[in-house]
């Protein structure tokens, strides 16, 4: 498959200035990835651990400092390209709040379009299209800060599906709901991944990123390691080292073994884990 | 409390009002408001409150609504209320102590609650009934004559549009804040004027601080969604004049007439 | 010590046409040691009754009476609301304004009119409660910490005014999984050492059955049930009617019922499931 984003050698400083004085801050160090079209990607690891900054160099909004992005064969640098990376490569952040423009939400979803110059006949029917594939459309006229957290995060995710992208980087976009909103966006992001677009998805939530295909941990500015859900969920010691969480049936697989029961390393899933249990002998 | 501010708040709805060009409901408004000070007598503002009524009603904007949004001001009105009543000379009607209420004064300050009355519902039905972003392509459209002579009427409009959609967001970021720093002890009610202007120091930091994060957020989430100011900008809405558009700016420009008649005809009340 | 609230309603907009209960008829009590967890959904009323309990709003009916005075009644002073019970609000860290760490913390303090040896002793003990050293932080800028840290700084705060009631509406929300846990510690290890009570709001069902005695079930203004973890999460259906999920171990022991293991489903916690698993288990091999 076609990688619609290359990451080669990418790194980024920058400056902050405290009390204490300036001091560089080498956010991501040296990161080369691929992701191919289509793909599911999860970019886990903890507060500061650089993925965030990743995710603001995919689509432009920061410029490397050293190595480069290529989004579509386009260089993120390139200035005459930038406008066609950023529509080729969307954006959705966590603060459902401070990412809606306007104040009725149909407005907020043609922002976009209008940005690129669509025709209003077509903005129209891109907006009336997209609200209905986040389930937002009864809420057209609605004014965003009466909705849910839930329901600002899909409008927001309508925003960027109406510049019809190849690409939507998801940056922490279910941290500030509650369980609900959570499940609503979650679902919104995996219908996406199921119609064809890239998703790369930045999270806390360990249950989320195993939905992925695939999991890139992020310590450092590095990455260091990369692999399936299965992979990285089997090499316990890295999650817990790094202060992530160990999902459910690894971490009850662990603290079986600590009861003497050989529970297999493979096993990773509650199913299997059920499985294993109820085959028991 | 600061929740009831409805100024500048938008009230969905599809009524012939909310339907109008926005450029006609600015200009609508500006002629109100001129038209509120052409008026010298109450059979003027007689008039003047009928057609707003018929506007309201019109609208669907529940009155009840309208009305939350002249709570804040009630302390302005009474204020302007009182300096009338006692500072106009005229005929003695009542005294209280050094304080005397004239006749002319007391009608000056029914005639001047009144104007000011009118004068925020015919504004805040504007903002009713239009959403900030048809609102501030309006003003663009309007001003965008004058953008030859170097004045930036998009970024104008934009700024506005963005100050309208987040001040319902800062409001209640401001009470979330207030209420954290008394949960902390913090006092905003007692002491003198300096004492509280201190007090007031735990909030402003804070809001600063979330102003400042909120529009860093925007900044960015603009940028990523391809903003580039206003060219080659096109709009989901489109403007353009309808016959409705036209008629309603001729029943406009008959009522400014009719106002001025009236004021000719009719003996000042003031 | 107890903190005990009876047939508590609150309305919005009394009298106008948009008038909505937002608390109906609620009554609990906590005593003292108990840490107690409201749960419920967005909108159930949750963030409204946390502040009733420290008087930042007024009950439209009942009573709250924490440690024999009633908090409600009107010659209350404020000062003395407070002092008893301290609220620590969703995302506290972004009421951080001071110049140092702290002078951030002693603010509390100040306000309840303390001298200044007093403060100093207090801000150096809730600093170190909560996990930082004063040594070390209190003469930063709050504005330089990482998020966690600006959090704690920000419990601290509340801390140091020693409420004999501490409320955390969502202490958790928004941080990464390490300081997530952090956070729980902190509240875990900050009851142990002031004997409070500890009241907290939280979405998360597994710190809700790790940490209280008591769990408060919130749903549309009402108190729809209250009791301890296990009384509460053995009512899966009736907390999804409400929107509420249960632990994830329970969960994993309800899941292995279906599948026609028969294993206890008692447990809340990973410890305990992982105990009563391993038993079974041991038990299973034996019999063959």
């Amino acid at each position: 498959m076609e990688n619609i984003i290359q990451i080669k050698n990418l790194t980024f400083d920058y400056i902050r200035e405290s009390d204490e004085g300036s001091e560089t801050i080498h956010a991501i160090r040296d990161v080369s990835l691929d992701i191919p079209e289509g793909s599911f990607t999860a970019i886990i690891g903890r507060n500061g651990s650089g993925k965030s900054t990743l995710a603001k160099n995919l689509n432009g909004l920061l410029l490397p400092t050293g190595g480069k992005i290529l989004v579509n064969g386009w260089d993120t640098a390139d200035e005459a390209h930038i406008w066609d990376v950023r529509q080729t490569a969307g954006m959705v952040f966590q603060n459902p709040d401070n990412q809606l423009v306007a104040s009725i939400v149909e407005d907020d979803v043609a922002f976009g379009p209008e940005n690129l110059g669509v025709p209003p006949k077509e903005i129209r029917e891109r907006v009336d299209e997209v609200l209905k594939s986040v389930d937002m459309y009864p809420f057209r006229t609605k004014s965003p800060h009466l909705l849910s957290g839930g329901q600002k995060q899909r409008v927001a995710i309508a925003g960027v599906l109406a510049m019809e992208p190849r690409c939507i980087i998801f940056d922490e976009p279910t941290a500030m709901l509650d369980p609900q909103g959570r499940q609503e966006v979650m679902r919104i992001i995996r219908r996406l991944h199921e119609e064809g677009k890239t998703v790369i998805l930045i999270t806390h939530f360990m249950d989320e990123a195993a939905q992925a295909d695939r999991i890139v941990i992020m310590d450092d500015g590095r990455v260091i390691a990369d692999g399936t859900p299965g992979e990285i969920f089997a090499d316990e010691e890295t999650l817990r080292r790094i202060r992530l969480d160990v999902p459910l049936a690894v971490d009850m697989a662990h603290r079986l073994r600590e009861y003497g029961i050989p529970v297999p390393a493979d096993i990773i899933t509650q199913e299997k884990l059920v499985e294993y249990i109820c085959q028991y002998k | 409390m600061l929740r009831d501010i409805t100024l500048g708040q938008y009230y969905p709805g599809s009524s012939p009002i909310h339907r109008l060009d926005p450029r006609v409901k600015i200009i609508a408004t500006l002629l109100f408001i001129v038209e509120l000070f052409i008026v010298n007598n109450f059979i003027g503002f007689a008039i003047c409150a009928a057609a707003m009524a018929i506007c309201v009603i019109v609208s669907k904007v529940p009155l009840s609504f309208i009305m939350r949004g002249l709570k804040p001001i009630i302390i302005i009105l009474l204020f302007t209320f009182l300096l009338n009543i006692f500072m106009v000379d005229g005929k003695v009607i009542w005294t209280l102590g050094p304080l005397e209420v004239t006749k002319e004064g007391l009608i000056t300050a029914i005639f001047m609650a009144i104007r000011l009355i009118l004068l925020i519902i015919g504004s805040s039905l504007l903002t009713l009934t239009t959403t900030p972003i048809r609102l501030t392509d309006g003003i663009e459209r309007l001003l965008s004559p004058f953008e030859r002579f170097g004045l930036p009427a998009h970024d104008i409009a934009m700024m506005m549009s963005i100050a309208l959609r987040f001040i319902p967001t800062l409001l209640e970021e401001a009470d979330k804040i207030m209420k954290a720093q008394q949960a902390r002890g913090a006092d905003f009610e007692s002491g003198n004027i300096m004492r509280r202007a201190k007090s007031l120091i735990p909030i402003l930091i804070p809001l600063f601080v979330s102003a400042f994060r909120i529009a860093q957020d925007l900044a960015m989430a603009m940028e990523s969604r391809c903003y580039r100011g206003g060219k080659g900008r096109t709009r989901l809405h489109e403007m353009r004049f309808h016959r409705k558009d036209v008629i309603s700016m001729i029943v406009l420009f008959v009522f400014l007439a009719g106002i001025i008649v009236e004021r000719m005809l009719v003996e000042s009340d003031i | 010590m107890s903190i005990q609230v009876r047939n508590l309603s609150y309305v919005y907009n009394a009298g106008m046409p948009d008038e909505q209960k937002a608390l109906d008829n609620v009554s609990f009590e906590v005593y003292n040691g108990q840490i107690a967890s409201i749960i419920g959904h967005t909108g159930s009323g949750k963030s409204t009754l946390v502040q009733h309990l420290n008087g930042l709003l007024k009950p439209s009916e009942g009573t709250i009476i924490v440690g024999g005075t009633d908090i409600t009644e009107a010659g209350v002073a404020m000062r003395e609301i407070r002092q008893k019970v301290g609220l620590v609000f969703q995302y506290p860290e972004y009421q951080l304004f001071e110049e140092t760490v702290a002078a951030d913390v002693a603010f509390g303090p100040k306000n309840l009119g303390l001298d200044e040896m007093e403060i100093n002793d207090r801000v150096r003990e809730a600093l170190s409660l909560v996990g930082l050293d004063v040594d070390e932080v209190g003469e930063r800028s709050p504005f330089d910490l990482s998020g966690g840290q600006k959090r704690r700084v920000a419990i601290a705060g509340i801390i140091a005014m020693r409420p004999q009631v501490l409320i955390l509406d969502e202490p958790t929300a928004g941080l990464d999984p390490g300081a997530h846990r952090e956070i729980i510690d902190m509240i875990r290890k900050v009851h142990e050492k002031e004997e409070n009570i500890v009241i907290f709001v939280s979405h998360n069902m597994d710190d809700v059955a790790a940490l209280s005695d008591k769990v408060l079930v919130m749903d549309r203004g009402q108190l729809m049930m209250s009791g301890t973890p296990q009384e509460i999460f053995h009512q899966r259906e009736r907390l999804a009617n409400a929107g509420l999920d249960i632990p994830s171990a329970a969960k994993l022991m309800m899941q292995l019922r279906k599948s026609g293991c028969e294993v206890p489903v008692d447990a809340l916690t990973r410890e305990d499931a992982a105990k009563e698993l391993a038993a079974y288990l041991q038990g299973k091999s034996r019999k063959c």
